[in-house]
Order: structure tokens, then C-alpha cells, then sequence
């Protein structure tokens, strides 16, 4: 039973001892342990809270990044087709205008080709009744020396005012 | 011859056994004292009986700090030790200061039934049996309140804990969000450890009040437990005292802390029948009572017995030594390795005692002051 008696020695200092050692690491080193354990954790799981948000909005940009690029390119398409419309219109009217303007200047030019026909056909007209004329009037002149051919030639004329 | 040749053994099955039945041993030892005369077998009785006193020697307190003991040419024994300082009460007298160094012991003053007297010295001698008792020489009650080898081993363990634990401490106010280095990586765990698995669980969301408490005690006896393990070291969380020291204080707390719920709950049970509930408030308060007992019991025979264990084991080697030298030495091989194996489990046990200590301890507070939202549950915790 030697052992199971405790020594008042031992007991006092021991309660001393762990008292100190108790307000002293409580002071010292638990707090600003624990403090800072319960900081480090909370900035932890602020940071992972952060970054996870980050996440998602970089995700939301990514799509909406996505969004404004799939926007760009039907755009772009749209652009690119009402330009090769317009293109192609225009070729067109191009196309038919210069057929129109074409079609005109023959029409003109067929009128003045025809103009100038006419033209030169009355002036051969009038230049083969002039010939006539002054052929007929040498022949006159030689035959109405004599009376038939007076005669004959007013026969002639006579004739001629019939189909006038 | 035989059975003297046995009787370390014996020892050492009682050692084993903790403390048990001291006083059988102890008769055997005057028995043996009693009937050696011859100068050869007294010397070799002598060692086998010095192992029963080395054992207990080096597991109960002392006024000296003892290394070894050295024989010189004329056979006599002289003790190396370190003297340590002496503070006695007396009532009437007041405190007095003194060195160890002035008691001597002489096995001639081995009294009939043991014990050991040490010469006198200003009016003190000291009584050596399994402790050591400083008494009056008019036999007037003295306080002792020396610093003996097992407070100055808690004062070696004190500035530890304290240089461990400020200079860690000091890296965290330079900045918080800083990742751990070095010790403190090692720290941490334990303080996570001591917050998530002890303090949360049993003390729900008022834990942060007691986590400096708990702290510092698994920090205590866990350092304190270590240093006893060194050679040479004290066996001081093996001290009855200390685990008495450290168990009441755990139950003022406890007490401290109690509230009315628990009060009205352990006095007055509700919906039994009056005979019934006699009985069962008288099982409530011993259950209250036991409960640092407990917890000063644990710790003081766990580590007593490892300690014991260790010692034993190597003093088997001398044991055999003594019957025949090659035996002896043969036998250095298994008590090393099984002294080996009962260190490493020696230093388990150091963690795992001041572990349970610390954990009980938040058991015991969280009970006194549980709130009374869950009637049904009388659930005693669990005692490891």
C-alpha cells in the first residue's frame, strides 16, 4: 500500500506546475494556435469557396464567349450571303441594263441604217430618174427630129402620166 | 538454496502484477536477511534482493537523483547520485531549506521490518521502505515539500513543453493563412486531433472553453510520460500523487462546470419509484465519486506496470547472471529484444494513457453539462 499513498510533496508541486503550465501555454500558445488553426481553415474554405465561384463565372464567360462567337459567325454568313445576292443583283441589272442599252443602240442603229437606206435609195431614185431624164431627153431630142418619132414619143409620155 | 535462488523471480511475478501484495515480498526479504550469514552467499543474496529495491527504487520517488551504484575494495556499496533540494514544514519550526546530501543510509540501520533509516540531520531522518518519508526525529508532524527526483523530472518536462510550445506558437503570429513548417506540421495534427476526436465530440459547440485545458493536459502527461521513459528518468505519471493531482483537477472542473440539469438528474431521477430512486442516487453519487478515482488509477497503474515491466525485464539478465554467467549472457539477447519490444509498447502506451486521460476527461465534463433535451439516454460513456 506504500505506493498508493500519495506524497503531499509531489501533489502540491505537480498542482502548481500543471497550473502554470496551463495559464501560461493558454496565454502563450493555445490561443494563438487555435486562432490561427481556426483562421487558416475558415481562409481555406473562403478560398476554395472563391475559387469555385471564379470557376463558374470563367464557365459563364466561357459560354457566353461561345454564344457571342456562334452569333459572330451567323453573322458573318448572313453578311456574306446578302453580299453575294447583292453581287449577284447587281451583275444582274448590270447584265440587263447593258442588254436594254444594247438592244436600243440597234434598235437606233437599224432605224438609221434604214434612215440612211432610204436615204441613198431616194438619192439613187433620184439620180437613176435624172439619168432617165437626160437619156430620155438625148433620145428625144434625136427622135423628135422626125414626126413618127414626135409622135411616138408623145405616146411615150402619154404612157408614162398613165402609170404616174 | 533452491528457493532463494527462485525468490527474484518471485519478485518479478509480483513486479509484473503491479504492486500487489508488497508486504508478502517484503517478508521474504527479512527472511532472507535474517538467515544469510555466510560472506559468499550474503554477497550474491544481496544482489538478488538489490533487484527488488533497484525496481521499486527507480519506480518510487526519491530526495536524490540515483544513477548508479559503484562497489569499492572492501565490498561496501556507494551510491552515485545527485543530491536534490530539500523543503521541509514544520509547524512551529517554519520552512526549512537543506541538500539531500546530509542523510546518509547504511544498510545498518535496516531496521527488523525493512526499513531503512537514513542518519539524522537537523532534527529530520528519513524513513526508506518502498518511499521515502521524511520524519521527525521528536516525531512532530513535518510537511515535505522537497523537490524530489520526480518533481525536478516534471520541471524538465514543464520547460519542454513550454519552449515546444511558445516558439511553435510564435510562427503563427507573423501571419494566419501561412502553410505550417516543421513543428508545427507535427502540432497540428495533434491539436486537430485533441479539437475534432475529443473536444468536439463530447463537448459539442461550447468545446473552444476547454480545448487549452485539454490541451495542456495530454500535453503534460504525453511529455511527462516520455521523459519517464528516458534512462534514468523518473517515473512520474507512475506517482500516485500526480495522477491524483491531475484527476482532481479534471473533477473541479468537471464541477465547475456542471449544471442544473445534471444536478437535478443525479439527485432526483425522474419517473421512478421512490425505494428505487434511493438506490439509485447512492449509485449515482459513487458513480461520480469513481470517476476521477478512475482516472487517477489509469494512468498511475499503466505506467507503475510498464515501467515495473521494462525494469524486469532487465533485470532478468542479472538474475540469470547470478546462476551462471553464460545463461546469463545468453540470456542479454531475448531480455533485450522482449525490453525493446516493451519500450516500443512503453511508448504507445505514453500516448495512448494521456490520450484516454484527456478524452475521459471531456467525457466527464460533457456529462455535467449536458442539456436535458434527451431523457432516455443513460448511456455511460465509454471506459477505456
Amino acid at each position: 500500500m506504500d505506493l498508493l499513498t500519495p506524497e503531499l510533496g509531489l501533489f502540491f508541486w505537480t498542482l502548481v506546475a500543471f497550473i502554470a503550465v496551463f495559464l501560461i501555454l493558454r496565454k502563450f500558445a493555445w490561443g494563438p494556435i487555435l486562432d490561427s488553426l481556426g483562421e487558416r481553415e475558415k481562409g481555406i474554405a473562403d478560398s476554395i469557396a472563391t475559387a469555385e465561384r471564379v470557376k463558374e463565372e470563367m464557365s459563364q464567360l466561357k459560354s457566353e464567349n461561345e454564344k457571342l462567337m456562334t452569333q459572330a459567325r451567323e453573322e458573318r454568313s448572313v453578311m456574306l450571303r446578302e453580299a453575294k445576292e447583292m453581287k449577284e443583283r447587281i451583275v444582274n441589272e448590270a447584265k440587263e441594263q447593258a442588254k436594254t442599252e444594247a438592244n436600243k443602240i440597234i434598235v437606233d442603229a437599224q432605224q438609221q441604217i434604214q434612215q440612211q437606206k432610204m436615204a441613198a435609195l431616194t438619192e439613187v431614185k433620184n439620180e437613176i430618174g435624172a439619168l432617165a431624164v437626160e437619156v430620155a431627153s438625148k433620145i428625144i431630142r434625136k427622135q423628135l427630129s422626125d414626126a413618127d418619132g414626135q409622135q411616138a414619143y408623145m405616146e411615150l409620155l402619154a404612157e408614162d402620166i398613165k402609170l404616174n | 538454496m533452491s528457493f532463494k535462488r527462485l525468490f527474484p523471480l518471485l519478485i518479478l511475478v509480483f513486479g509484473l502484477s503491479g504492486f500487489g501484495n508488497s508486504s508478502f515480498a517484503q517478508h521474504e526479504e527479512n527472511h532472507e536477511i535474517a538467515s544469510v550469514e555466510g560472506a559468499e552467499s550474503a554477497h550474491e543474496e544481496k544482489k538478488g534482493i538489490n533487484i527488488t529495491k533497484l525496481v521499486f527504487g527507480h519506480v518510487s520517488d526519491s530526495h536524490e537523483w540515483h544513477l548508479f551504484g559503484l562497489k569499492d575494495e572492501h565490498g561496501h556499496e556507494k551510491e552515485i547520485a545527485f543530491p536534490l533540494p530539500m523543503i521541509i514544514y514544520r509547524p512551529g519550526k517554519g520552512l526549512s531549506f537543506m541538500s539531500s546530501s546530509h542523510f546518509h543510509f547504511d544498510h545498518e540501520h535496516e531496521s527488523a521490518d525493512g526499513k531503512m533509516l537514513s542518519t539524522e540531520y537537523d532534527g529530520l531522518y528519513i524513513e526508506k521502505q518502498m518511499k521515502e518519508k521524511v520524519l521527525a526525529v521528536d516525531g512532530s508532524k513535518v510537511y515535505d515539500l522537497s523537490i524530489t527526483k520526480n518533481v525536478l523530472s516534471m520541471l524538465f518536462g514543464v520547460v519542454i513543453l513550454l519552449w515546444l510550445m511558445t516558439s511553435a506558437a510564435k510562427k503563427y503570429k507573423k501571419g494566419a493563412i501561412v502553410a505550417p513548417k516543421g513543428f508545427q506540421n507535427a502540432l497540428e495534427v495533434v491539436v486537430i486531433f485533441i479539437r475534432d476526436e475529443v473536444a468536439k465530440p463530447n463537448l459539442g459547440n461550447k468545446y473552444v472553453k476547454f480545448m487549452p485545458l485539454l490541451l495542456t493536459i495530454f500535453f503534460f502527461i504525453w511529455v511527462n510520460n516520455l521523459l519517464g521513459l528516458l534512462p534514468g528518468g523518473a517515473n512520474f505519471t507512475g506517482n500516485i500523487a500526480v495522477t491524483a493531482c491531475l484527476a482532481l483537477i479534471a473533477f473541479v472542473v468537471m464541477m465547475a462546470n456542471s449544471n442544473k440539469h445534471f444536478w437535478s438528474h443525479l439527485l432526483n431521477p425522474p419517473n421512478v419509484p421512490f425505494l428505487v430512486k434511493c438506490l439509485l442516487v447512492l449509485i449515482e453519487v459513487m458513480s461520480l465519486c469513481i470517476k476521477p478515482v478512475a482516472l487517477m488509477i489509469r494512468l498511475f497503474a499503466n505506467m507503475l506496470a510498464g515501467h515495473i515491466v521494462i525494469l524486469s525485464v532487465i533485470c532478468l539478465i542479472f538474475i540469470f547472471a547470478l546462476l551462471n554467467v553464460y545463461v546469463g549472457g545468453g540470456f542479454v539477447i531475448v531480455s533485450l529484444a522482449f525490453s525493446i519490444f516493451m519500450f516500443m509498447l512503453e511508448l504507445l502506451v505514453a500516448a495512448i494513457q494521456a490520450f484516454i486521460f484527456a478524452n475521459l476527461t471531456a467525457v466527464f465534463i460533457g456529462q455535467a453539462m449536458e442539456e436535458g433535451h434527451h431523457d432516455e439516454e443513460h448511456g455511460e460513456a465509454i471506459h477505456i
